[in-house]
């Protein structure tokens, strides 16, 4: 009993030191929240090594304040965590068109003064808008190893659906996102009237039939990373992965090439949060990383398109060659338009559903 | 007799003042509880049954839909209210939300209510007329059903659809559409992942276990490092670890193909397999670390003792040494199957098209397309299967060993 009895107190004076622990280290967080610096955030990876460098670190040095970066990997979770909870801990994001849009509804990013930040004209179309200011293109296409489909190389988004000439295995994004419009264009509908045809049952009937076609061959990928290492590493023929990763392997000696027929390509823009308590200094950066030089800087460094027109035409030709704009784009769809976007809120929870019964069948 | 009263007066006092004082010590524990525990569970509970994103957007037209019967076309008063209320909704901007909300009810609403948000100030009556000219959707009643099924600050429509039911138009509850049904068979293929990791992870784990406890002391330390190693990589460096090994043009399939074993590269990861091999190899610890303190504490005479009183060492070992050691064993299996219902990452990047584990479509709700409604609704029913495997496993694999909560 007076063991149990001391052990007992013991217990009791441990969880009360962890309390108070807990407690300093609480505080001690809300103290640092309150007084943080300017904080940037990017996608992480080679994408966000290029924006410290070309970017975050000389605008911070322009404007002799501290920083601090953080990763965001898409979603909507952690805006609405921010909104239940009332932090924000953020004040400049990148983030796709499809949250920029909701969270400008929603009052989550601020609207831009654009009278502070360079003429929307001097934007490419659909790169300036209410909360964004457009910073990269990017794009999903058709790629495959060249060294090993040497003499059998695909010409077009068609061939993706090719089994007789490539049995192997292909990789395509896990989720219903992107996928659904691509079967269709493959399927023979035009790149502009996708999201007509999608809005129908029997048009969503058709993009999953047309799959259905090739669903024993595919391995779903899930990080951006994934596919161009299967392709790599022979796991798949084929695969349906970021231009930008594609266009990358070359740099590390592997044979990746970009097919950019029926491509869909969209807008990432910079949007600040609208309880941030760096707003003005968040403008200032956005005007500070919307600059045709290190747009072009940016392009060269990873293979994104720029958002400014004069960056775009300032490319060299090279760079030009291996980026979502101009010719790459002919026949490709955007995936950033106001109908695209008006389709996925919709319907995304449902098509996902769908998505996740079929796939797994 | 006063005497005897004041004592017993007294004695009830100070054992008074010791159950405060054990209270007062006991009470950081309790408050870390609630906190911890209690808390998290309440709010999840919360999460999956109230929504009152529409109801507090719309207060007047919800507290209309809320007395209509759901079978009768809404008359003017009706539409005046959405007009009235969508567009003060806009103008407050929380349409947006109340609209995500109303999305849930019926896919395609969402756009309706924000077209309608923004050309609310424009509309005259008779709003019937106007808001179908905004939309025909507005003339039809399941348009309506599906705000009404908004309104309320409360709704079973995310726990129902955790497993793949929903309200019909008369209310009644029935099963979502075949090509919708997508939950219950994941939470299946949960559970069956689980169970096979949690039996692989004992047949495993169990001789690893006896050999470190029966080691000498420099082979037993050599041998728990070697266990506890991978417990120092992160769980995403051994699953690359395993992609590498095992992909088409891998290690082991490239050592099978030298030696003459198989005539073609197998597929070893992306599948089922894959998945199995993963997650034993991150969980076996687990299993094998509460059975070793088991089986540490086991004195050898026992069987020594069974073997001089002529039992062979098979039946030593199934009538002696083996019940000594369940509780360890139960303990190691329900840590490996706890942990095994919740992953979601190595399934996700070493599983096939069919292994995606219920997890990771939690995971994909709560950050993703942000439905915590729904999300909350399948962790609880996740919560509900350990909450019944728990005292089930309580009972067969011997209590003693068992009290970890």
């Amino acid at each position: 009993m007076e063991r149990n009895h001391r052990l007992q107190k013991g217990n009791a004076m441990r969880l009360l030191s962890t309390l108070l622990a807990a407690a300093v280290l609480m505080t001690g967080v809300a103290s640092t929240a309150e007084a943080r610096d300017f904080t940037v955030v990017g996608w992480g990876g080679a994408s966000q090594d290029r924006q410290r460098l070309l970017y975050f670190e000389p605008f911070a040095k322009e404007q002799n304040i501290p920083f601090k970066e953080d990763t965001y990997l898409g979603g909507w979770g952690q805006f609405q965590a921010m909104q239940s909870t009332g932090e924000v801990p953020w004040d400049v994001v990148q983030v796709e068109t499809a949250e920029m849009i909701r969270g400008c509804e929603e009052g989550v990013f601020a609207e831009l003064d654009w009278t502070k930040l360079p003429p929307k004209e001097t934007f490419i179309e659909h790169a300036a808008t209410k909360c964004g200011a457009g910073t990269i293109v990017w794009a999903v296409l058709l790629s495959y190893n060249a060294d090993r489909l040497k003499g059998n190389e695909p010409k077009g988004m068609v061939d993706f659906w090719d089994t007789q000439k490539w049995p192997g295995k292909r990789a395509m994004r896990q989720g219903p996102k992107l996928n659904l419009e691509i079967a269709l264009m493959v399927d023979g509908v035009a790149p502009a009237d996708v999201y007509k045809v999608l809005s129908t049952k029997a048009g969503v009937d058709r993009a999953f039939a047309k799959l259905d076609k090739i669903k024993p061959l595919v391995q779903w990928w899930k990080a951006g990373a994934q596919a161009p290492e299967w392709l790599a590493a022979g796991d798949v023929d084929l695969a349906i992965s970021y231009s930008a990763r594609v266009v990358n392997a070359q740099k590390s000696g592997v044979n990746l090439k970009p097919i950019w027929d029926n491509a869909v390509y969209a807008i990432d823009s910079w949007v600040i949060l609208a309880k941030s308590p760096h707003a003005a200094t968040g403008l200032k950066y956005i005007n500070f990383a919307s600059n045709a030089a290190r747009q072009v800087e940016s392009a060269k460094l990873l293979p994104y398109a720029p958002t400014l027109v004069e960056a775009a035409k300032a490319l060299p030709d090279a760079v030009r060659a291996n980026v979502p704009a101009g010719a790459n784009l002919n026949t490709a769809l955007y995936g950033g338009s106001p109908e695209a976007n008006e389709f996925w809120v919709d319907r995304l929870q449902e098509l996902t559903e769908r998505w996740n019964a079929w796939v797994a069948k | 007799m006063s005497g005897a009263g004041d004592l017993i007066g007294k004695l009830r006092r100070a054992s008074r003042r010791k159950q405060l004082t054990a209270i007062g010590l006991l009470s950081p524990a309790l408050v870390l509880m609630l906190v911890a525990f209690v808390w998290p569970i309440v709010s999840l509970l919360t999460a999956s049954v109230r929504a009152p994103d529409f109801a507090v957007a719309m207060p007047n037209l919800s507290a209309w839909l809320q007395t209509w019967d759901g079978r009768s076309m809404p008359d003017e008063t009706a539409y005046k209210l959405v007009a009235e209320e969508f567009g003060a909704a806009m103008d407050a901007k929380n349409l947006a939300v109340a609209s995500t909300r109303l999305n849930y009810e019926k896919g395609g609403l969402r756009s309706l209510a924000m077209k309608t948000g923004r050309r609310a100030k424009d509309l005259k009556p008779p709003y019937a007329e106007a808001l179908v000219r905004v939309d025909a959707a507005w003339g039809e009643i399941e348009t309506w059903r599906a705000l009404k099924g908004a309104s309320g600050v409360f709704t079973d429509r995310f726990l129902l659809q955790a497993v793949d039911l929903a309200r019909q138009p008369d209310d009644s509850i029935g099963m979502v559409a075949p090509e919708q049904r997508v939950y219950v068979d994941r939470l299946g293929v949960t559970l069956t992942i689980s169970i096979v990791v949690t039996l692989l992870a004992a047949l495993i784990g169990y001789p690893m276990a006896y050999v470190m406890a029966m080691a000498g002391k420099t082979v037993g330390r050599v041998l728990f490092l070697l266990v506890l190693l991978p417990f120092w990589v992160s769980v995403l460096v051994r699953t690359a670890a395993w992609v590498v090994l095992l992909q088409k043009e891998g290690i082991l399939n490239g050592a099978m193909l030298a030696v003459g074993l198989i005539s073609e590269p197998k597929q070893l990861i992306f599948n089922r397999l894959g998945v199995y091999i993963a997650m034993v190899h991150v969980l076996l610890p687990f299993l094998v670390l509460p059975l070793y303190s088991v089986m540490k504490s086991i004195p050898r005479d026992h069987v020594r003792a069974a073997a001089s009183l002529g039992a062979g060492p098979v039946s030593a070992f199934a009538t002696v040494y083996f019940p000594q050691t369940i509780p360890g064993l139960g303990a190691g299996c329900l840590l490996v199957f706890i942990l095994a219902i919740g992953f979601y990452i190595t399934p996700a990047l070493v599983g096939g098209s069919s292994d995606q584990m219920i997890s990771g479509i939690i995971s994909e709700l709560a950050l993703g397309t942000a439905n915590w409604g729904l999300a909350s609704a399948l962790a609880l029913l996740l919560l509900c299967c350990i909450a019944i495997i728990y005292p089930v496993f309580g009972r067969y694999a011997g209590a003693t060993g068992l009290k970890l909560g």
